[in-house]
């Protein structure tokens, strides 16, 4: 089927083919008759994507030259040797300053859009951001504080957390 | 299209007031405690704690009195709200007294401690006043994060761990449903507004999705009431959690829950509503009871008699509104009282790393300590539903509005269950008072704080089952909150309209 027919299909609206009972059982009354419209853009990308893919793919294998060498073949792993223990130690403090810097990093990202409408939202809004960040500073003080940021460390300073 | 008013109103700020009482006293407690050492934190950051949660009292005093919506209709102060911020403040501070002593006991740091139950509170409250189901996600999480935290707060110990980590992962498990039904009602209803979904579901046609919705969120909130069958994790995690916390989780997040659950039921008119709960609390109720009767661990004991209450309190939100709100209301009070009560005793007698908390353990109490056993008793027989002790009235009125709502069935098997949790409850009076005691060792006297908390919750338990008429009256007052005047007499929705 062609695009356009789909189109068409879409804009005589849904449900039709299908028999009366099933069009009562499934109930889409909430969306909007030119659903498949709207995101059709959406679809065409989505095939586009697996096109290109799977051309580039195809080609490659059907005219590229294959000259395998044993470490072309190995798995490639971003430069470490892939073969080895799974299960080597490392510091539990990789997953505290993880959660930490998404943590902050979620705050910086919540600057963004704020700035964005800044002006729209005048003053009570400049002052909002900074009750924002004086919270968010709290928690900064408090794992400061905690000795979370203290990599060498053993333990934090004033009791443990 | 207007410009939408994005600047709030101090009206609004009046409409958060104790929820943002308790998070700037949960501030300020985390930027002292560091500066403190572990004795020190302990004492300041529980008395901060205490006026913390009084202070959120009076917030809720002063915010009764201006009832309304507020933040752009996402929160709704009434006294239906109301009755809940009270219920989980005077919770919060009982809880915070009964800590006090198990903290120094255990020898855990307390500022985190008493941070994160207010920072729960705060979101359990926000539960109950919010009217968009985003924002009571939001506000579920803010509870539920606090509480996984919370319950691996014996950090030493394994089993504490255990219970924090089941916890968390079937807890988000569980939100993501509740999520996911948000999501479908938006699709059935085109909004979040619980106001406006019953508007859609009142006008007669109700779409299919519009019941997987609901029972889409009824799993996500059944797991939080520990609902049977959503209630695998509770034994697990009550067993291993800190005892002052089980007392905080088994009763002010339920509590909160059971707003939600309340209004999301009632005033959204979910469909279907009498099925779902019909199987839940038949399940909740003999499942929760059969598990207590071989249980050996009084913690485990009171996590599956958990399960069972909130399997009676279930009844009521099958019965008719005018009936079924306010006992579901008054039920959701005693039982946090009662409950918490309990545990206080649970908690003082565990000792250091919580080693007496099985049912040899209390052989004897009654000779040991006479005072402890009697109170424990009492609050046993509130749970069985001695008339007397809140247990009762909160039994009566849900099984009375059970049967007004001519659900005999149900309240026949709520009946049977009732005299099967007389059993395992008596077993453990019959034990403290008639068992040889193993050891006699003295137990450690009851530190003033603790007794304080005692005092309250059995002033509380003995005062709703001598005289529940104020707070029923109450109750009662708020069903017009929640189920429009004009709704009131019209028929239930459910088994008749099912198909």
């Amino acid at each position: 089927m062609c695009a356009q027919c789909l189109t068409l299909f879409a804009l005589n609206s849904s449900l039709e083919c299908f028999p009366n009972s099933v069009a009562n059982y499934i109930d889409l009354a909430p969306m909007p008759d030119n659903y498949f419209v709207r995101y059709l853009p959406l679809l065409i990308h989505f095939l586009v994507a697996v096109g290109f893919a799977s051309v580039v793919v195809t080609l490659s294998w059907l005219i590229g030259y294959r000259r395998p060498s044993r470490a072309k073949m190995s798995p490639y792993e971003c430069g470490m040797t892939p073969i080895g223990d799974t299960q080597s130690r490392f510091s539990v403090k990789f997953y505290l300053v993880g959660m930490l810097f998404i943590l902050f990093d979620v705050e910086a990202v919540f600057l963004y859009p704020w700035a964005v409408i800044l002006r729209k939202l005048k003053m009570f809004g400049f002052w909002e951001m900074f009750v924002y960040i004086a919270i968010f500073l709290v928690g900064f003080f408090y794992i400061w504080k905690k000795g979370a940021l203290d990599w060498a460390a053993p333990s934090a300073k004033r009791g443990e957390v | 299209m207007n410009p939408i008013q994005i600047i709030p109103h101090a009206a609004d700020y009046v409409r958060i007031l104790p929820e943002l009482v308790l998070s700037v006293f949960g501030m300020i407690i985390m930027l002292i405690d560091p500066l403190l050492d572990d004795r020190r934190s302990r004492s300041l950051s529980g008395a901060l704690a205490l006026v913390g949660s009084l202070v959120a009292i009076i917030a809720t005093w002063m915010q009764s009195q201006s009832p309304g919506l507020g933040f752009w209709n996402m929160v709704r102060v009434d006294s239906f709200s109301i009755f809940f911020h009270f219920l989980i403040a005077s919770i919060t501070a009982i809880v915070i007294l009964m800590s006090y002593e198990y903290m120094s006991v255990q020898e855990i740091r307390g500022g985190e401690y008493y941070g994160l139950i207010l920072f729960g509170a705060c979101g359990m409250m926000l539960m109950s006043s919010a009217v968009e189901l985003v924002l009571v996600f939001i506000a579920l999480e803010i509870s539920s994060i606090s509480t996984y935290v919370l319950a691996g707060f014996r950090r030493r110990a394994a089993i504490s761990a255990e219970s924090s980590v089941k916890y968390f992962l079937l807890g988000s498990f569980a939100t993501g449903f509740f999520l996911y039904g948000v999501a479908l009602m938006f699709g059935a209803t085109g909004s979040t507004t619980i106001d406006a979904i019953g508007n859609v579901l009142r006008s007669g046609h109700i779409p299919v999705l519009a019941y997987m919705a609901i029972a889409f969120m009824f799993v996500g909130l059944g797991f939080k009431v520990a609902a049977a069958p959503f209630h695998i994790w509770t034994p697990d995690v009550y067993e291993g959690a800190p005892s002052p916390v089980v007392a905080f989780m088994s009763t002010a997040p339920k509590a909160a829950v059971f707003a939600v659950l309340l209004r999301v039921l009632f005033e959204a008119n979910a469909p279907g509503r009498i099925w779902l709960i019909w199987v839940t609390a038949a399940l909740s109720m003999t499942l929760g009871n059969i598990g207590a009767l071989v249980q050996d661990n009084v913690k485990r004991l009171l996590a599956y008699s958990s399960i069972a209450h909130a399997g009676y309190l279930l009844v009521a939100f099958a019965a008719l509104p005018e009936n079924g709100i306010p006992a579901a209301m008054f039920y959701t009070a005693a039982y946090a009282f009662t409950n918490i009560g309990a545990f206080a005793v649970v908690s003082h007698f565990g000792g250091a790393g919580e080693r007496r908390v099985t049912m040899e353990d209390y052989a004897g109490l009654g000779k040991r300590s006479p005072l402890l056993a009697a109170t424990l008793t009492l609050f046993l027989l509130s749970l069985i539903g001695i008339p007397m002790t809140a247990g009762f009235f909160a039994k009566f009125y849900v099984f009375s509005a059970a049967i007004k709502a001519n659900l005999v069935g149900l309240t026949v098997i709520g009946f049977l269950n009732s005299a099967i949790a007389a059993y395992y409850y008596l077993r453990i009076i019959v034990v403290m008072y008639m068992r040889e005691e193993r050891d006699d060792s003295p137990v450690a006297p009851v530190p003033f704080a603790l007794g304080m908390a005692l005092a309250l919750s059995l002033f509380a338990t003995m005062y709703l089952g001598i005289l529940p008429g104020r707070m029923l009256d109450y109750a009662s007052s708020s069903v017009s909150d929640l189920v429009a005047p004009a709704m009131q007499t019209m028929p239930v929705q459910g088994i008749a309209q099912v198909h």
